[in-house]
Formats: C-alpha cells, structure tokens, sequence
C-alpha cells in the first residue's frame, strides 16, 4: 500500500487513540475533583499534565491548575494539540487524504464526530455537562472502532491502523502506571485512603477497574494492579496484550521492510510474556517502565524509517 | 399541494409550456404537484445532513484553508427522454472522435492545418499546445479519454455545445452521489418510472484506464494535488469506487524510465496515471519548476511510452476557446460526417468580416478572450454600460485575434426549489463521454443550475447548485 496513506492511516488511529485517552484521564480527573481533598482529590488535578508532558505548556496559559482549567485546556484547546478537539481535528485531517482507504462508514462516523464537536464547542462545556461530553467522546471512539472493524477489509489499511492504535495505546499506558508510580512516591505520609482512590483511578483511566475485580479478589495491591496492567494476556490495555498486537501485526504486514522493528518488537514481547511480576517489582517498577517507554519510541521510529522513509 | 412557478414567455422551460407539463415530465409534475412542499422541505434539509454527513463537499479557494462548502443540491430532477438522449449521445460520440482525431493529427501530420482548414497560428502558438508531445504515439491513439461537454438548450429548444472540456473535466462524482441521493429519498419516484442507471460509471472508468495501457495486467491510479483541492472529494471518490490508490505527487518517482509508486512493500511500478492536475504541474523538470506536485521525469517516461498520462498531455489545446469555432469542420474533415450537435454560432474577430460585424453589434453580444476562462476578460454586451461596450470596442480594435464574440443565449429552465418556493431557473448539462477501446457514455450527467433568479452562472465556484439527470427508458420524445 502507499507510503503516504499508511502513514496518514496510522496517525489517524494514533490521534483517535490519544483523544480517547486523555478523555479517560479527564474523567477520572474530573471524579477526583468532587472528592474532599482529604482523598487526594487535588493532587489527581496534575495528573492528566505529567502524563502528558504539558505542565509547562499549561502554566504559560493559566495560572492555576483547577478543574476548570484543565477542561478547557484539554478538551477545546485549539492550541494545545494534545487536546481531544485537536487530536479529532488531526485524526479527521488524516482520514480526509485517505478516505478512498476507508470504509464509507468509518469515514462517515469520523467526520460526523468532527462535526459534532464542533458544534459542542461552539455550545461550550456547560450545555450538557462535563460527564456528557467525555461519555459522547468515549461512545463515538467505541463507535468508530466498531464501524471499522465491522465494514473494512481487514488488510493492510486496517493493519496499520491498528498498529497506530497500540502503539499509542502502549505509550499510554506505560506513562500512566509511571506517572502515578511518581505522585504515590512524593507521598510521604502512607494514607490507605488516598491509596485506595489513587490505585482506583489509575484502574479507571485505563478502563481496567472492573476487569481487576474479576481478576483479584481482596483488595487493592501494588503486586496485582502491576501485574495486570503490565503483564495481563487478556487486559487490552495491558503493556503485554499492546505489544503482542503490535508484534501480531508487524508479522501479518507483508513484505521485507519493518525488520529492525519487529526484531525490537520481539525482543520486547519476549520480556512481557514471559515476565514476572516480582521481578519487576524487584527490579524496580519505575526503572522497568522507563526502559519499556524508551522500546516503545524506539519501535514507533522503526516503523517510520521502514514503511515510509523506506520506499 | 406544491406550486410551480410557470416560465416566463418566449423562456424554454424542460418542464413546462405554460401551465402543463410535457410528456415525459407529466408523471413527475403529478406527483410534485400532490406533495406537500412541507416534505419537500423536510426531504432537503435531510439531503443537506447526509451530503455533510458524508462529506460531499467542495474547497473553497482563497478563504481559510481547507474551508469545505455543500454544493446545493436541488430535488427536483432534469428529466430527458429517451430518443432525445439518443441523438445527445450520437453527437457526443461524434464530437469527441473528431475531437481525439484532430489531437492526433496536429501532434503528427497536421494534415487539417495542410489542408487549410483551422489557420496553423492558432494552434501551433496556442499556449496549450505542447511541443513535447510532436511525434508521441499513444496506445490507441488516445488523447481524451475523459471528456466533459457542456451543453445547453436555448430558446429555440435546440441544444448547444457551449464548451469541451478535455484536460481534467470534473463533476461525475456529484452526478453519482446525486442519483444515489434521489433513490434514498424517493424511492417511490424510480419504483414508478424506468430511470436509466448510472451507477456503473466508475466500472467503466476503470476498464477504460486499462484499456489505455498495453501492460498485462496495469496498475492505475489517481493522482490528486491533494486534499484542499476544490474536487478532492472527487478525486478520492473515483479513487475509492474504482479500487485504485489516490496518489500525490510525492508518492511517485522514476527509475530508468519507468514511474513507481512508494509502498510500504517497496517500489510498485505504475502503468496508467488518471491524473487531476494540469499538464502545467505535472513534471518540474519540464514544465514549472517551482511545482511540488508533479513527478520529475515523468515527461520523459511518458514520451517513452512507459507510462500512459490520461488525459494526454497537450490535450487542453482542443479545448480552447479559439479552437472551439473549428470543431463542425473537424468532424467534416476527420469523419467526413454531418455534425449532430451545434455549436453556439461564434464571430472570430480575427477575421475582418466577423469584426465588423461584432463591433457594429457589441450591445447584442457575449464577447470572450480566447484564453479566458473563469468569466474573466468577457463582456456581455445586453448588460454592459455604453462606457464598457465603449472599452471592449478599442481592445477588439487593438487586438481582434484575442477574442471571439457570441449571441447572448438563453439557457433553458427547469422548476427549482428556492426561497420564493419552486421557480424556474436556469440550467447547462455536462455528459461525460469515455473513450477506450469503444466509445461508452453512462445516461445522462451533471446538471447545473442556477440558483438566483434571471442568473446564468451555473459554476459551483459561483453558488451554483446541481440536481440529478434523468433519462427515461423507453420514453417516446
């Protein structure tokens, strides 16, 4: 398939996977706000700009970190292109050049999103709430998702789109879990009901919350959110199940270009499945999470130089 | 339930004479007469959703980057017999075999320019003929393998070819998205009549690129200036339709003289180029090197035959408007045949009898530049001020050869919804006409209209709008 369009699908899915994200992390931000600052409610505010990296991009354009802030910040902020507005407005641009690629319903239910956005934006946050928005943005990504597995042929176009979706799914997820492993550290007073609600919005970000109920039963721990946001083979948020996609797809991507990537990728797989959570943990959780982001960015630029440098 | 607006007097309405319908029309006329104008109302504003919905749009030039507009789109239908469409189709054939002809011709023997009968000046120094192609001999001798012809129908109830359109004519998307539109809305309307289908235009499209390759088994693909081009949506539209990849410029390059496409899988080579971009921006290494949406070298593999450009390059020279006067006696000279479409009758200043006669008519007259395009450069005598007529009178005198001159024609109407409610309007149609290895026209086309009254702009640059065209199978005329 043409360089250019699998770039453009692939930054298309990465966009969409960014604007979903950042809508979980706003949600439970948004949860966490309502809670007395007893429960940790003020500190959860920072959390979706250390994740991001935007803290300094933030604080040139407000002066205080509120909930309010941060909403505009991250939902209609046309200049901050981590927003979802600009996220959308990105991943539609990408469908838009490629849209011959694309099934009529899934072009259909993107541009639709776009276009629905902006007229939200145009109304402002207040018209339906705050949790409205972030449901309709979760519902339209679920809805999108469901249109392209549905009614595209699964081939190189939709290889690729997924392989941006897991991509960005993994950096997510690895900045996640590294994020909060840092506000939990600067904490030095250990309060379990602060623990309790920072490990549940961790889990809830990731739309993890429910599956760790099914998986575990007593309680919240270190040990068992570790190993089942790293290491779960059924989680698809889980650094295992992303990079056993990403490798899954590497392989079915036809063709001799993409082998230092999945070289890399292999390797790395190797670690997540045959891993263990008390190694990691032994090791050093944060030291871990920090090498696995840097194999991660490693695999996205090989991808680049293959696919589309390569031609 | 829903008024008609009747035409004026002495004004040939498609639909109507006086009150009453025509034949083929009656069906219809009954039926939109016993809807309610509030459903029709409904059914517009559902239309206008969708077309957004899907993205049917064009691009606006010269307002923010990558504004996308609607082109409205009109319900009520055009409707052409059957028997009348035959003999469009007859004189469309016709005219562009000529027109393929001539192509070849003035590339190679130039026997018409010999023979005398179009001057050798106007083409050889036409800005649109190019010297590069002197010589090239293409795969069935090929030029056009796309044509646009706009034609009109004038009062007199005959119809006109107004222009044609041979370098990247565009439109057919909307012609398909119209007719799909229609049948989602009104169902009923084709259950109840036998309205030609067009749906398989992109098959024929594809076969016909093919068809223009003598490789085995040809890779085609599109090529778009991109996605804030004003027919992007057409280009990835026949993209999509026919299977075949959109491609920029960038995506293509050349290696020993073939033309490849970059893939994920490597370097694919690429056999036929349905281009969308003018021949002007098509190689930076032959034509405007500031260019960043051509192929450098792609010239030189295609004058060696190792990749097929269509529309040919240097196509555009058979469809300038100095050109134009000459096209009846092409088809004398080529096909030794009667034309079967008229041209609108044209004065060429540059012949001293026609001069006189424009300039001792100005105030009757459209005259045009013959490079002009875009309503540029133009005069339309009935609407001038005597200080306009006035200037165009010292330019004709300076420079006749720079301009031809045309009666003021009046484009027919046909029933429109507008603000007022439904009033005739005026309108053009442009068929789109596929040359292969045979000669194949889907029924019907693109109907323009204009939306605001007494207005004969019918370009969607312009605000104007485009309605679905019906032929009726097995209708008597």
């Amino acid at each position: 398939m043409l360089s250019r369009t699998a770039s453009n699908i692939y930054w298309m899915a990465r966009s969409l996977e960014r604007a979903e994200n950042i809508t979980r992390l706003l949600d439970v931000t948004h949860n966490m706000a309502l809670m007395p600052n007893s429960k940790g409610g003020q500190q959860e505010l920072l959390a979706p700009l250390t994740i991001t990296g935007r803290l300094d991009q933030f604080r040139e354009r407000h002066q205080q970190v509120s909930a309010e802030a941060l909403l505009d910040f991250f939902l209609f902020d046309e200049q901050n292109d981590g927003s979802i507005f600009s996220c959308i407005q990105q991943a539609r641009a990408n469908a838009h050049s490629v849209r011959d690629r694309l099934s009529s319903e899934a072009w259909e239910s993107i541009n639709a999103t776009w276009l629905e956005l902006r007229h939200r934006r145009q109304r402002g946050i207040h018209h339906e709430g705050v949790k409205g928005l972030l449901d309709w943005i979760k519902q339209r990504s679920h809805e999108f998702r469901g249109a392209a597995y549905g009614t595209m042929l699964h081939n190189l176009a939709f290889h690729f789109m997924r392989l941006g979706t897991f991509i960005e799914r993994a950096d997510n997820t690895a900045r996640i879990l590294s994020a909060k492993l840092e506000a939990m550290a600067n904490q030095h007073d250990s309060n379990q009901a602060i623990d309790f609600y920072q490990w549940n919005s961790l889990l809830q970000s990731l739309g993890a919350y429910e599956a760790y109920h099914y998986s575990y039963t007593g309680g919240l721990s270190v040990r068992n959110v570790t190993e089942l946001l790293i290491l779960s083979a059924e989680l698809p948020r889980s650094l295992r199940y992303c990079v056993g996609s990403i490798m899954q797809l590497l392989v079915v991507i036809n063709g001799d270009q993409g082998l230092a990537a999945k070289r890399l990728c292999a390797e790395l797989q190797a670690r997540l499945e045959y891993g263990e959570v008390d190694f990691i943990l032994e090791f050093g959780l944060h030291k871990y999470l920090k090498d696995l982001l840097r194999r991660i960015h490693t695999i996205g630029d090989e991808i680049h130089l293959s696919y589309w440098e390569g031609a | 339930m829903t008024e008609i607006q009747p035409p004026s007097p002495g004004q040939y309405d498609e639909t109507l004479t006086g009150e009453h319908p025509r034949e083929h029309y009656q069906a219809y006329v009954d039926w939109l007469r016993a809807t309610p104008s509030l459903t029709l109302e409904q059914k517009r504003n559902e239309a206008d959703t969708l077309f957004r919905r899907f993205g049917i749009t064009f691009n606006v030039y010269g307002e923010e980057e990558g504004t996308e507009r609607l082109i409205p789109f009109d319900l009520i239908p055009r409707i052409i017999p059957a028997t009348e469409w035959q003999y469009l189709e007859l004189g469309l054939r016709q005219r562009v075999a000529a027109l393929n002809r001539f192509l070849h011709d003035i590339y190679h023997d130039q026997d018409i320019l010999n023979a005398g009968i179009i001057p050798a000046e106007q083409v050889l120094t036409n800005q649109q003929f190019q010297v590069a192609m002197l010589g090239v001999d293409l795969p069935g001798e090929t030029y056009a393998h796309i044509t646009g012809v706009d034609l009109i129908r004038a009062s007199d109830g005959e119809y006109y070819v107004l222009e044609d359109n041979l370098r990247t004519p565009s439109g057919v998307s909307y012609m398909l998205e119209n007719r799909k539109m229609m049948m989602r809305l009104f169902p009923e309307l084709f259950l109840a009549q036998s309205v030609a289908p067009v749906e398989h235009y992109p098959n024929l499209l594809l076969d016909t690129l093919q068809c223009a390759s003598e490789a085995d088994s040809p890779c085609v693909v599109v090529v778009t200036p991109g996605r804030y081009n004003s027919a992007f949506f057409e280009h990835a539209f026949l993209a999509q339709q026919m299977g075949v990849p959109l491609v920029e410029g960038a995506d293509l390059f050349v290696r020993n003289g073939c033309v490849f496409m970059r893939t994920t899988a490597g370097p694919r080579r690429v056999h036929v180029i349905y281009r969308r971009i003018d021949d002007a921006f098509l190689d930076p290494l032959a034509f405007n090197p500031d260019s960043m949406l051509g192929v450098p070298g792609l010239l030189s593999a295609y004058r060696d035959g190792n990749v097929v450009i269509t529309n040919a390059l240097g196509t555009g020279v058979a469809d300038d408007k100095s050109i134009y006067p000459y096209v009846p006696d092409m088809i004398r000279f080529y096909l030794d045949e009667t034309p079967i479409l008229n041209n609108v009758p044209t004065w060429q200043c540059r012949k001293q009898e026609d001069l006189d006669y424009v300039l001792e008519n100005l105030d009757q007259l459209v005259v045009k530049e013959v490079h002009g395009a875009g309503g540029y450069g133009m005069l339309i005598g009935p609407k001038a001020s005597g200080d306009e007529i006035e200037r165009f009178r010292q330019l004709l005198r300076n420079n006749p050869a720079n301009y031809i001159a045309q009666p003021t024609l009046c484009l027919s109407t046909c029933p429109t919804m507008v603000e007022e409610g439904i009033a005739p309007r005026h309108i053009d149609l442009r068929p789109f006409v596929l040359t292969g290895r045979e000669v194949r026209i889907v029924p019907g086309g693109l109907t323009r209209v204009a939306l605001r009254k007494g207005s004969l702009v019918v370009n969607s640059s312009q605000g104007g709008g485009t309605k679905d065209t019906w032929v009726l199978e097995g209708s008597a005329c």
